[in-house]
Parts: structure tokens; sequence; C-alpha cells
């Protein structure tokens, strides 16, 4: 047996490039999968695990008091950055708990009114596969196709709509592509034919305006790690004025958080999550538009200079630190391999576990092929300029070494039509 | 996903990349995988017609840094053996060099069959070029 030792790829030394002055390696540029803890959340947290580590239940002493202060102070701020009343707000373990208790929770209240549901192909797996476990249990389920730039068709909607629908459940923004879907006239049509409408806001709460009541939502899952808050946090917004909506608890105890959420508080986290929203209300406006600037300046630098590179999914409906981009005839996890002092996600096959290539890129038409060249950037709120430019430059300087070594890229040079080879593998 | 040092050496200095002409005769071209797939092998051997040794390999790859290696590796091996005895070389050979995690086990299948597609046809330029040399005498 060989001892090699194995490191993982972010640990790799970095030999070959030197960082420019101010760019401190590695970089961290894939904000849709977590981003850092923002000092100003730790900061308010900190004092919530030991002198102020009461259980918010305990309803008789200042210890519980001071917890739950802590607690109803969260719930306001995350109630005012969604414009909701605080009592619409039930905190969870984070938006896969949200989105089994949204799903899971409308489907078995209001299972006497009927069993279908409707979301989209381009979900995450927290919606994707609580829907198809509902399956199981007699529950039918339409799940959408989306177009080629990812959005939903509103008349698909309006057709799966029947009857027996109860639920749509729609993301707001997509982890992958960053794609908007349109909330507000998913959230109008559902009013108008009286089903509820969840939406996965996983990765739009914090990043661009949200408002349940302008949109139209009755039910909604919020993310805290997502917005520079804690992980092992999140939210759930439940509507409950025109129309009252009401969810079945999926986790029975204490009754806790009006009876849908039993379990102890999670004070720290819930304050930071709170916190976190507070932070984005103050600097979305001004925070969005810089990352939409970085992400352009991003886009710009490396379509510049290289050929053949595919964005994926709308530019025009996308979150503003999303950049999804295929470099045709390179495949991604060697890309990253290249570029191993930045953080970033492929849709390649070889980065998942399951072996085969995104099912977001795939659902929007994009060949399997490019769908394993694709590259996820997330810019968040503590990159800049100067890393933009260097994970530009360094994704540049990769690209074009590997498709120096890719028969691809020498085949289509050559004139040859990719489609028209007959593969071996196939 | 955590890369083996050999791994990591044959991704950042791959060994014998580049392309021969493949209407040469004495060019053997295996080209495998599909880029749907994610991994495409294109492997090229030159042969010595009188002593059947490969003097020469050449690869190109799309895939990822372990069939980069998978295929790096190869053109490393088959150099300087006879066709008969590149045809011995096993992927579990490649997995053992390289420490292929289970989940890369195909690259190094697939590097064994971009070494046996450019035999193969190397073999049959030989056997369709035969009858012309001796008409040519």
């Amino acid at each position: 047996m060989s001892t090699d030792v194995k490191v993982p790829p972010q640990q790799l030394p970095v030999t070959h490039v030197l960082a420019p002055e101010g760019v401190k390696l590695p970089i961290y540029m894939d904000n849709h999968a977590t981003t850092p803890m923002d000092p100003r959340v730790l900061e308010e947290i900190l004092p919530y695990f030991m002198e102020k580590f009461g259980n918010a239940a305990s309803r008789n002493h200042s210890f519980g008091w001071i917890a739950e202060e802590g607690v109803e102070t969260a719930r306001e701020r995350i109630a005012k950055l969604v414009g909701s009343t605080t009592k619409e707000i039930i905190f969870t373990s984070g938006a896969t708990e949200s989105d089994n208790l949204a799903i899971k929770g409308v489907a078995e209240m209001y299972r006497e009114k009927g069993n279908h549901i409707i979301t989209a192909v381009t979900e995450h797996k927290a919606v994707l596969d609580t829907c198809k476990r509902l399956e199981k249990y007699g529950y039918r389920v339409t799940y959408m196709p989306v177009q080629k730039d990812g959005l939903i068709d509103l008349d698909d909607l309006k057709r799966a709509m029947d009857d027996k629908t109860i639920l749509v459940t729609i993301m707001a923004a997509n982890n992958e592509i960053g794609v908007l879907q349109p909330v507000a006239e998913i959230g109008k049509l559902c009013r108008e034919r009286g089903v509820i409408f969840h939406t996965d806001a996983t990765q739009a709460v914090g990043k661009i305006p949200v408002d349940v009541n302008k949109l139209n939502i009755d039910v909604m899952s919020i993310s805290g790690h997502k917005m520079y808050g804690p992980k092992g946090v999140g939210a759930l917004y439940v509507r409950r004025k025109n129309p009252r909506v009401q969810v079945s608890a999926i986790i029975d105890g204490g009754g806790h958080e009006r009876g849908m959420r039993s379990g102890t508080l999670n004070v720290p986290g819930i304050v930071g999550l709170g916190k976190a929203c507070a932070l984005a209300q103050e600097e979305m406006a001004t925070e969005s538009v810089r990352l939409a600037g970085l992400r352009e300046r991003l886009r710009d630098r490396i379509m510049g200079k290289l050929d053949e590179v595919y964005i994926n999914g709308s530019m025009e409906h996308r979150l503003p630190g999303n950049l999804n981009i295929s470099f045709a005839y390179v495949e991604g996890e060697s890309l990253l391999m290249g570029i191993n002092d930045v953080a970033v996600s492929s849709g390649s096959a070889c980065t998942s576990a399951t072996l085969e290539p995104s099912y977001v890129l795939k659902a929007l038409g994009t060949g399997d092929d490019l769908a394993h060249s694709s590259i996820r950037f997330g810019i968040g709120r503590f990159n800049t300029a100067a890393e933009v430019d260097y994970v530009a430059d360094r994704v540049i300087e990769t690209v074009e070494r590997l498709r120096e070594l890719s028969p691809l890229y020498e085949m289509a040079k050559e004139g040859i039509n990719l489609k028209d080879v007959k593969w071996a593998g196939e | 996903m955590s890369y083996s040092d050999k791994v990591i050496d044959h991704y950042n200095n791959p060994r014998n990349v580049g392309s021969m002409d493949k209407s040469s005769n004495d060019v053997g071209t295996g080209l495998v995988g599909a880029p749907e797939c994610g991994d495409v092998m294109k492997l090229q051997i030159r042969v010595n017609r009188d002593t059947n040794v490969i003097e020469e390999a050449k690869f190109k790859t799309f895939g990822c840094g372990s069939a980069i290696a998978s295929s790096s590796l190869a053109t490393e091996w088959v150099k300087g053996k006879t066709v008969d005895e590149a045809l011995t070389i096993k992927n579990m050979d490649i997995v053992k060099e390289l420490s292929l995690p289970p989940v890369k086990i195909h690259c190094s299948v697939l590097a064994e069959d971009a070494i046996r597609s450019a035999i193969a046809d190397w073999k049959k330029k030989q056997e369709t070029t035969k009858p012309v040399a001796v008409e040519a005498k």
C-alpha cells in the first residue's frame, strides 16, 4: 500500500504564484455555500454563551428573561427585514429544517383540501427530497421544468395548478446559478387560486429586498449562515393574516415557537441571525451595488481573455454576487485543482458524490459536457476588487493551460464538431 | 476530495503532452471516453516497425486531475516498452502508483483503454499497410 500523504486541495502549498499586494491567500469566493460570520455578529453573540446563557423558555427568573429578550430582539429584526410581524417568525435549525417544516407542515395541515404540490426541478435538495418523501405518502408532486435562463414559465405554473393543489414551493434565488424567480407573480397566481406559496429564500434574504407582503409570500425559509450569521440557525416565516396559514409541527415536544417547532431555542444563534438581518437591512442597498460591480468586473475580465465561455442562467434576474460560467473543453474539477488558492465550486460530476453533473445546469438545457465545465463564483461582503482580479487571472491562466492539454479543444480548433464524433464511452 | 502527491505532480507537470500525426503509419491513436461523461483521453504512440518498441508517446486529456495524471503516467510507462509489454499494463497498477481513491478508479480504467486502443489502431495500420508495402517492392 502506498503511504502518500493526502492533503485537501485547499491546503496544497501554493508555490508558483505570488499574491499581489493586499490579497491574502487562499481567497474565499464560495459565498453561496456559506459565508464567514461578520465580526459585528460575533460580537453580538458572544455574551449569550456565558453571561446570558439562560433558557429563553424559563419564565421565572432573570436568566430566562434576558435570553428571551435577546430572542425577541432578533425576531423583531428579522420581521423588519422581511416586512412581517414578529409572531410570524419561527426559529429553526436552518433552512433545510425550515423547508421541511414548511412543506411537510402545509401538506399535513391541508391534507383534506388536496394532495397536490408544485415545485421546480432546480430547487434545492431540501425541497426536492422533501417533496419526494411526500410522494411516498400519497401526495402528488409536479416538478416544473425551467426555461433556458433558469426561470419558470408562469403559464406552465398556471397549467400545473388544479383543484387539488395545496402548495406551490419555488425558491426565490437559486443556490447554483443565482437566478431570481418571479416570486411576486408566482405569489399572485397562488393567492388568486387559494394555494399556499412557500419560497426557499435562503440565498435571497439579506442580499436583495424581500418583502413578504409585496411578494405575496405565505411561507418562507431563511438561513443564518448565508448572510454572515452563524450556522445551525434559520427561521420560517408563516403568514398569520390574509390569508392565515398554518403548518403542522414536524418536531414534537415542549411546544416552543407557538407549537410549531419544539426544542430549546438556540439563543446565541438566533441573536446572531437577528444581528445579521439588521446589518443586511442597513447595508443591502450599497452592498448589492458593490457586489454586482465586482461580479461584472470578474465576468468582463474573464470573458475579455477567453473564448467559448458560457454564462449559465439569466444575467438580468440574478443575485448580485453570483456568476456561474462554463469553460468549454475544460473539466471543472481539474480547473479547481489549478486554482487551488481560490475557493469556488464546480458543477462537475467529479466534485459531487453522485457522479452526475449539476442537475440545475442540466435543467437549463446545458449539455452534460458544459455542466462538467462549470464553475460557480459566489462573491460576498468581504471580497475585494483586488481579489476579483487575482481570481480572474488565475482562472484565465489555468483554463488556457488546460485547454492546451485538452483533446476536445484541439479537435474543435481543427474544425471537428464534437457533437458529430462517435464517442467510445457513450 | 484529496489528491496524492503523485497526482498533483502529474497535474502540475504533465509528461509527454502533445499530438502526433494520426495519419502516419507508425503512429497509433487511442481516443476514449466522452465529453458528456467528463473524461476524454487521447493517447498516441509511435512504434518502431522493426523492434515493435514504443519510441514516443503523447497524450491530451479532458478530465479531472486524476484522469490527467493517469494518462500522463500511461505515456511514461509505455515509452520504451514493446507493444506486447505495453498491453500488460493494468489499470490497477495505475491506481496503486497514483494512490487513486475508489471514486477515481474509472480514470485508470480509461487510461488502460487508451493504451489498448492506441495499440489496436497501430496494429490495424500494420495489417492494412503491409500488402501495400509488398506491392511497392
